[in-house]
């Protein structure tokens, strides 16, 4: 059996591949959209933090001989902490200006996390190896599944439907879904939403630093990972709908199949295909997939 | 009457001016010999090129005392961020405005025949030793500004492809790095297989820069050639080496071919996932005692030893400034000219000499990556399996394509 002249085994490898990609732009994106969501921030930052996120897990075994697992937690808590500080340190006074200013912000964030990853560690990339309980292959008999390939993608989507829980049927998720709708009258109810403000920022870099950790093994460990990927992983976000929890994750794991199979049927345009997918939908659905229109 | 006088005054600086101006054609242009390197400083190919090319040319100006006959020599860099028309930019401002002498250009192909166009524009010497592409001395040659130094595309496919075909590999699928290099890499390794009784079953392209190249290798699996063939560099190599392992392609028995690898990509790789590729250099740093002596000061100075396209920086930067040295100017045609009459032996070169077309013929090297066990440290990376004679490493002139050499 073949599906356009490509044989099934072949395609099945390729829609599972393309559903390891989209796992690392789900978590991403979903970073990004929650902080949007509250903040109203373009966090440009983002795949810089990813990229710290990978470093550090790399810096905790390197220096302390600290492993995978432990850093799995450790570096998005580290990461997270950090950014925190970014927030009430350089954000907050930029809280009632245009987004245009934290854009710029974050940006020039992103570049001095790289450039000072650059300097100290040059763009070779340093090695990370893969945990001994998730080494060798899983046998699919359509193709050959790294058994830390599958491990990505259980990994991610635990995390992604869990934030996806929190906010949708928690307290807290609620108050914080309040709080995008309207932030004063939140306040006027005797919530605190700087500190929720302050919390989720760090939260979703957090989310970045986990999916670097992620990517440690699977990429070199180099400062130039985040800006390969940064991107791409916005315009999932605006196809998913600006600051849709939902829209971030189905659009991240959708977006990972749509290149994955754009890479068998042309692959010259693999790396091109997700900003053709983000011209359409803005064109048929300006407001993204899942987005409220304004 | 006064417009009259302007005139004459005019007239009589531009007599005077005139001999000025046709000796400086003999002599070294500002009294200054300037040398530009555009690289890339920061992108996936800087580690193997970058900071380090700079070190090595700085070595060679040092060796030099710094000047020639009273001339200082002047050094600039700038990034080129692997964009043909920011490289190209960089060069007319540097000619337009800093009148300068002999541009050093690193790698990437794309940036490198760029260069090459506007270098033999301006008449200023350019020597290029990280570009792969054989297109410098073949289709885009310009043999009387335009010289390619440490390695070429032909070398690599000579090199690699034709000991791998030999041994029984013979079926050959590619993953390709979607620009002038890779093309040309491809294209090249390509005739060798099928010139050595090969064959060829597929290949794809895949866009530069990748960092998962699960999918294309997925797609060589499923091919069922005996090699995968990988005409890329840099973190393109490094990530699909590694991914290649981590697919478990080797242990389904196929093998890897990395037709470019370079020691920073052994370095970053590690001898784990590198060990057992083969591949073909220009140069090793432990390859003999002059090699290791100027790999150990280089080491000193850049933290690093040199790869192959740092060593030939620093050659061809130490050879233009000896033939400036022996011309007396810094003229790019008479260089040039000189460059071919000189031998090239040096750190780097061994049986070395400029060909009309602009290709620095050499010895190369074919190598083989050491198991962990075999390695004594950091740096020892490679068994020299044999020496490729220049003649039978490069494209002979007769098969070669440069116009201006074919007349």
């Amino acid at each position: 059996m073949a599906f356009f002249d490509i044989p099934l085994p072949v395609f099945m490898g390729q829609l599972l591949i393309g559903l390891i990609n989209g796992a690392f732009y789900a978590v991403l994106s979903l970073g990004l959209a929650l902080i949007f969501g509250l903040l109203n921030i373009v966090n440009f930052a983002h795949g810089a933090l990813y990229m710290v996120g990978a470093f550090v897990a790399f810096l905790l075994l390197d220096i302390a001989g600290i492993g995978y697992w432990p850093a799995l937690l450790l570096a998005p808590v580290i990461v997270g902490l950090f950014g925190i500080v970014i927030e009430r340190l350089l954000l907050r006074p930029l809280a009632e200006l245009d987004h245009l200013y934290g854009l710029l912000l974050t940006f020039g964030l992103a570049l001095l996390l790289e450039g000072a990853f650059r300097h100290f560690y040059g763009v070779s990339g340093e090695r990370y190896a893969i945990p001994d309980a998730l080494q060798g292959v899983f046998n699919l008999g359509f193709m050959f599944l790294p058994v830390y390939r599958a491990w990505v993608i259980v990994a991610s989507l635990i995390v992604c439907i869990a934030t996806w829980l929190l906010i949708e049927k928690t307290r807290l998720g609620a108050t914080m879904r309040a709080a995008v709708e309207n932030a004063d009258l939140v306040r006027a109810f005797g919530v605190n939403v700087p500190l929720l403000v302050t919390v989720t920022y760090g939260f979703g870099v957090a989310l970045a630093a986990f999916a670097g950790v992620l990517a440690a093994p699977i990429y070199s460990v180099n400062p130039l990972m985040g800006s390969n990927i940064i991107i791409v992983v916005f315009a999932i976000v605006v196809i998913g709908g600006l600051g849709s929890i939902k829209g971030a994750i189905v659009s991240g794991f959708l977006l990972g199949v749509c290149e994955g199979l754009t890479r068998v049927f042309w692959p010259e345009a693999s790396n091109i295909v997700i900003f053709v997918v983000m011209a359409i939908v803005l064109i048929v659905r300006p407001a993204g997939l899942f987005g409220k229109a304004a | 009457m006064k417009l009259f006088k302007t005139m004459l005054l005019a007239g009589a600086a531009t007599a005077l001016a005139a001999p000025a101006l046709a000796q400086d054609g003999g002599g070294v242009s500002d009294d200054a010999v300037k040398i530009g390197m555009l690289l890339d400083m920061s992108g996936p190919y800087s580690a193997l090129d970058g900071q380090g090319s700079v070190v090595a040319v700085q070595m060679a100006i040092d060796e030099m005392g710094g000047e020639i006959d009273g001339k200082t020599i002047e050094l600039m860099t700038a990034d080129h961020q692997n964009k043909a028309d920011i490289g190209s930019n960089l060069a007319r401002q540097w000619s337009d405005q800093n009148n300068i002498d002999l541009i050093l250009g690193g790698a990437n192909s794309g940036v490198g025949i760029a260069l090459q166009e506007v270098t033999s524009e301006k008449n200023i010497a350019y020597i290029n030793n990280g570009a792969a592409t054989a297109a410098l001395t073949n289709e885009n040659c310009a043999p009387e500004t335009g010289l390619h130094w440490t390695y070429d595309t032909d070398a690599l496919a000579n090199g690699t492809a034709v000991a791998m075909v030999k041994e029984g590999n013979d079926s050959w699928y590619f993953i390709t790095a979607d620009y002038a290099f890779g093309h040309k890499l491809e294209e090249n390794a390509m005739e060798a297989v099928k010139a050595n009784g090969g064959t060829v079953t597929g290949n794809v392209r895949a866009p530069f820069p990748t960092q998962d190249f699960s999918s294309f290798l997925l797609q060589a699996q499923g091919s069922g050639a005996k090699v995968i063939g990988l005409a890329n560099a840099g973190t393109d190599t490094q990530n699909s080496v590694k991914q290649a392992q981590e697919f478990g392609i080797v242990q389904g028995g196929q093998k890897v071919a990395s037709l470019l690898l370079f020691l920073t990509d052994v370095e970053a790789l590690g001898l784990d996932a590198a060990q057992g590729l083969t591949l073909t250099t220009g140069f090793y740093w432990d390859q003999d005692d002059k090699a290791r002596e100027w790999s150990a000061k280089f080491e000193e100075k850049h933290g690093a030893k040199p790869t192959m396209v740092q060593a030939g920086m620093y050659s061809s930067a130490l050879n233009y400034l000896k033939a400036v040295k022996e011309t007396g100017t810094d003229e790019a045609k008479a260089v040039v000219a000189k460059l071919k009459e000189m031998p090239i032996e040096d750190a780097f070169s061994r049986n070395g000499r400029v060909r009309e077309d602009g290709l620095m013929v050499h010895d190369m090297f074919l190598a083989q990556v050491k198991t962990p066990d075999e390695s004594e440290g950091k740096w020892d990376y490679y068994n020299i399996v044999r020496t490729i004679p220049g003649d039978d490493a490069f494209r002979s002139l007769e098969d070669g394509s440069c116009a201006a050499v074919k007349g």
